[in-house]
């Protein structure tokens, strides 16, 4: 029964979503106001519908209903009661689900908020929200549909990818899909502004706000990836340089770029066919994306199995790049805004910089990710584009940015003097200087990770010094320490917002440059009782056990940790055997702490428990990429909130 | 005095040389070797890093190879040739691949060349931007009044 | 109006990327081909899970079926099973020779798995993976179909079949040799 009430909902969704989108336009060319009543009601309608399938999915789940093709392939009757849940989006078909839920909440709120602020650009708006929608909707109604019904009804499930078994399952792919869909609310004003040809300001201010949210959220599912990579997947690192997280990676830099350049058009009404061909780029991108998570065509850890549906987002994206590109070429006389600037030493200029230093980044990554295709489709040979490549490409890229970060919020906007220069500048990069010999004495010899320590030091004294003199002014017209410190956070939101981001920045720069330069690792067999040193650890292997849990075999391993001064924990890593699995899975064991990590990978291991291989690893900083991700999306949040400097 | 000591270094080291060959292989070499080639069952992890049995296998080959006297270059040599490019995971700058390390930086340039001459477009013109607050929507159309018709 | 063209050269730009990512459809990023093919076979030095020596020297003038397995390898390994063992039957007498190689298992199951099946032809465990690199193997079942010059002429990727075998045998079987 679940199937086909499931099934029938998606499809009247799909016919809905459709309708609504012809009746928003309707409404908007004949000016009759109930046309755009309907599309509304759709909207609603098509995000109760949305509903009632992940209620019916997650019932399904909850009550191991295998008539249900998807529950029988990622559940089993071992399967936690909290992973039931979050295995509605553990594969394909559910996560195209949760997709369109999210997006029917977007268009809702897009519905409440803006009827009646923004009449001109709103019907269309929400027909090119429900256009997304439909898609979605005809996505989970042809090539990925989740209640397809599965006969003979098995016994038992096929289960959970057991990666997925953490508790990061829940807020990593919600996080990230909040980010990647809310980028079509900036896209859907974009394409009204051009449609409707008000290409002024008002959609500009409307945009950076949804954008900031987008980009809140994306950043914290980056974020919670590279924890879950880290804590989950036990091969040491954050980040892979797959092309999945390239490709949540990308429209993070063309997003971030927007951010910055949208500065520019809002106080010299500039750039404007730019920042809507970064609109166009990042909403393409977040596409792109899913295009490549479900296609298979670039063979990936997150890919998910190969069919039709490729050929599905292939089309979609091309129907929005064409389609959106095509429109702002045909307005481009509406767009052209001849530049003027007074000076090139100007945050103007600085901004133009970043745009171009982010952009490259995108592109190193986008070109890296399809290379092997190219190089396939060019002359048959299959090659690899991975980490060492994009390290190497990049760094030059990001301490570019990170060294714009440092000037951009200081600089003079329209001209600097020299004066202006000298007052903010010098500081902050003799701070840098001395960091770096400072560095340097203390034996660090890698030029790479001196530059970036110098740039983060620079960058943050140009922040302190900026925020203490800010501090200061409201010192100096009566505040409290507290009010003006804290306050000054609250009444320049917007400003101190992106400050707080830079910070976050730099802290995940230094865990960055830090784990990559200092970390250690060694590899080594150890029999019962022997030890293996490393960075003043002392790891002791004192036997194996093995258990049986709900729906795998798990054997864990006995290590005694000790350091110099006789301090001691025990460290369980374990290997995970799951019957659907060929391969086992590695439970890793870590102690985080604010300078290093220790982390222990159990590998091969003798069956008596007299021997086992171990992966001993001291990652170094890598705590304050976790910190620097709090800072960074507080600052986000600081700057969503509505700007206090004018009443909006 | 100082060309004794010289040769005394070179002599030293040479003899470390040796006995590093002889002795345990250093595993910061097997890492950086193992760190470049791609864990065959794994999708994107490198040998160094991927936690799977086959890459641990692969490491001890690494291991043995070097112990053996072979360089790192020659131990990477086997791989490829066992696997194809494919196993690297930086193409190798040659060929055609050098294009993935190449049009990254010369996009790069490109847009340094593109930033300069905009923004000397855009500073060679006198700043004609009103000291009064103008109307926004006027002040466009002023402006596209003004720079109508063909530009420069 | 300033050169009408310029404005299309973004859309025009999105064209030769899409067409690319097409390219990709036809492609699969699993299917590497081996670098191997045609070139002499590496040598192995076996020992059988019966303890017998078996080297490919020793094999030389026959023709080779190598066939990488492993007891966890579901259901692969178990669905190519049967068929590798009819396959050795028919053509045992013909000049080939099936060898199996146990990769990246314990010695338990392996045994296990070859009495399940009854497999007479000799199967050896590579306990270090040191011929499956030899012989760039990706993941487990892979056979490769070794010439009596012994030069690799075959690899097939994924469960053997009756007829996949088959093709392959006769064809390297016609060969003069």
């Amino acid at each position: 029964m679940i199937p086909e009430l499931g099934y029938a909902a998606t499809v009247v969704g799909f016919v809905l979503a459709l309708y609504g989108a012809m009746a928003a336009v309707i409404g908007v060319r004949t000016g009759r106001a109930d046309w755009l009543r309907t599309g509304e009601r759709a909207a609603v309608g098509i995000w109760i519908l949305i509903t009632a399938c992940i209620a019916l999915m997650l019932y399904a789940f909850l009550t191991f209903d295998f008539s249900v093709r998807y529950v029988a392939m990622n559940t089993n009757r071992g399967t936690p009661f909290y992973y039931r849940i979050t295995a509605l989006w553990g594969a394909l078909e559910g996560s195209i689900v949760l997709w369109a839920w999210m997006l029917s909440i977007y268009t809702l709120i897009v519905v409440v908020r803006y009827r009646r602020r923004q009449p001109e650009l709103y019907p269309w708006v929400l027909s090119v929200m429900l256009g997304i929608l439909a898609f979605f909707l005809l996505v989970m109604s042809v090539p990925a549909p989740p209640f397809e019904r599965l006969s003979p009804i098995p016994p038992d499930g096929r289960g959970l990818n057991p990666l997925l078994e953490d508790s990061g399952m829940i807020t990593h792919p919600v996080a990230l899909y909040l980010g990647f869909t809310g980028f079509s609310v900036p896209f859907a004003f974009a394409m009204a502004a051009l449609l409707v040809g008000r290409t002024g300001d008002e959609w500009i201010t409307i945009t950076r706000r949804w954008t900031i949210v987008a980009w809140y959220f994306l950043s914290l599912g980056l974020l919670i990836g590279g924890w879950w990579s880290y804590h989950v997947l036990g091969w040491g690192g954050y980040w892979a340089w797959d092309p999945v997280e390239n490709a949540a990676f990308m429209p993070w830099l063309t997003g971030t770029a927007f951010l910055h350049s949208v500065m520019i058009q809002e106080r010299r009404r500039m750039l404007k066919l730019w920042n809507l061909t970064l609109i166009i780029l990042t909403f393409g991108l977040t596409l792109f994306g899913t295009f490549l998570t479900r296609s298979g065509i670039i063979g990936s850890v997150h890919s998910f199995t190969q069919g039709s549906i490729g050929v599905f987002f292939l089309a979609f994206l091309a129907l929005i790049l064409l389609g959106a590109f095509s429109l702002l070429a045909w307005r481009t006389d509406h767009l052209r805004a001849q530049g003027e600037l007074d000076s090139a030493v100007s945050r103007e200029s600085v901004f133009l910089l970043n745009n171009l230093f982010l952009i490259a980044a995108t592109f190193t990554v986008f070109f890296g990710t399809v290379f092997p295709l190219l190089s396939e489709a060019a002359r048959g040979v299959k090659v690899s584009v991975g980490a060492p490549f994009f390290n190497l490409v990049n760094i030059p890229i990001f301490l570019a940015l990170l060294f714009l970060m440092g000037v951009g919020p200081l600089i003079a906007w329209r001209r600097a003097s020299a004066e202006n220069l000298k007052r903010n500048f010098l500081k902050p990069v003799l701070a840098g200087i001395v960091a770096a010999a400072v560095l340097r004495l203390f034996g660090v010899g890698n030029v790479l990770v001196l530059t970036a320590m110098a740039l983060v030091v620079f960058v943050a004294g140009t922040i302190t010094l900026d925020y203490g003199r800010a501090v200061r002014a409201r010192r100096r017209s009566g505040d409290e320490w507290g009010a003006a410190t804290w306050g000054l956070l609250l009444r320049q939101n917007r400003r101190y917002g992106g400050f707080v981001v830079h910070l976050g920045i730099l802290v995940i720069a230094l865990g960055v440059a830090g784990s990559q330069a200092w970390s250690l690792q060694t590899e080594t067999t150890l029999e019962k009782g022997q030890s293996v040193e490393l960075a003043g650890y002392r790891v002791r292997f004192d036997g194996l056990s093995a258990s049986e849990e709900s729906n795998h075999f798990k054997v864990t391993g006995a290590f005694t940790m000790t350091t110099g001064r006789s301090s001691f924990a025990e460290l369980r890593p374990a290997r995970k055997f799951y019957p659907q699995e060929q391969t086992p899975i590695a439970a890793v064991d870590y102690r985080l702490g604010w300078v290093e990590d220790v982390y222990l990978v159990l590998g091969d291991f003798a069956r008596d428990g007299s021997r086992a291989t171990v992966k001993l690893q001291v990652n170094r900083l890598v705590s304050w990429l976790w910190i620097g991700g709090l800072v960074l999306t507080l600052g986000a949040a600081l700057a969503i909130l509505p700007d206090h400097r004018k009443p909006a | 005095m100082i060309p004794v000591l010289v040769a005394v270094l070179a002599v030293s080291a040479a003899l470390t040389g040796i006995a590093g060959a002889a002795s345990p292989v250093d595993e910061r070499v097997v890492h950086d070797v193992a760190a470049q080639l791609r864990c065959v069952v794994c999708q994107n992890l490198s040998v160094a890093d991927s936690p799977s049995e086959t890459a641990n296998q692969m490491r001890q080959i690494i291991r043995e190879r070097l112990a053996a006297g072979e360089s790192p270059e020659q131990v990477r040599a086997y791989f490829v040739e066992k696997y194809g490019q494919w196993i690297l995971l930086s193409p190798p700058k040659e060929g055609f691949n050098l294009l993935v390390w190449v049009v990254p930086f010369a996009g790069l340039g490109a847009g340094l060349v593109l930033v300069a001459v905009v923004l000397r477009r855009w500073t060679r013109r006198p700043a004609a931007v009103p000291s009064t607050p103008v109307d926004a929507a006027m002040r466009e159309r002023i402006r596209r009044e003004m720079s109508g018709g063909p530009r420069p | 109006m300033r050169r009408r063209w310029q404005r299309w050269a973004i859309p025009a730009a999105v064209l030769p990327v899409l067409a690319l990512l097409a390219y990709g459809f036809w492609t699969n990023p699993r299917e590497i081909p081996s670098p191997l093919l045609g070139r002499a076979a590496a040598p192995f030095a076996l020992t059988t899970f019966d303890r017998v020596p078996l080297t490919l020297e020793d094999l030389r003038g026959k023709i080779v079926l190598l066939n990488f397995w492993a007891s966890w390898c579901i259901p692969a390994c178990y669905d190519e099973a049967p068929a590798l063992e009819r396959t050795w039957q028919a053509y045992k007498d013909k000049g080939v020779m099936v060898v199996g190689v146990n990769v990246q298992d314990t010695e338990e199951p392996a045994r296990t798995f070859l009495a399940r099946f009854g497999h007479s032809f000799p199967n050896a465990p590579d306990p270090k993976g040191h011929i499956a690199v030899d012989y760039g193997v990706y993941g487990v079942p892979e056979t490769f179909f070794i010439d009596r010059r012994g030069r690799v002429r075959f690899k097939h990727v994924g469960a053997l079949t009756d007829e996949a075998a088959r093709q392959r045998l006769d064809s390297l079987l016609e060969e003069p040799s």
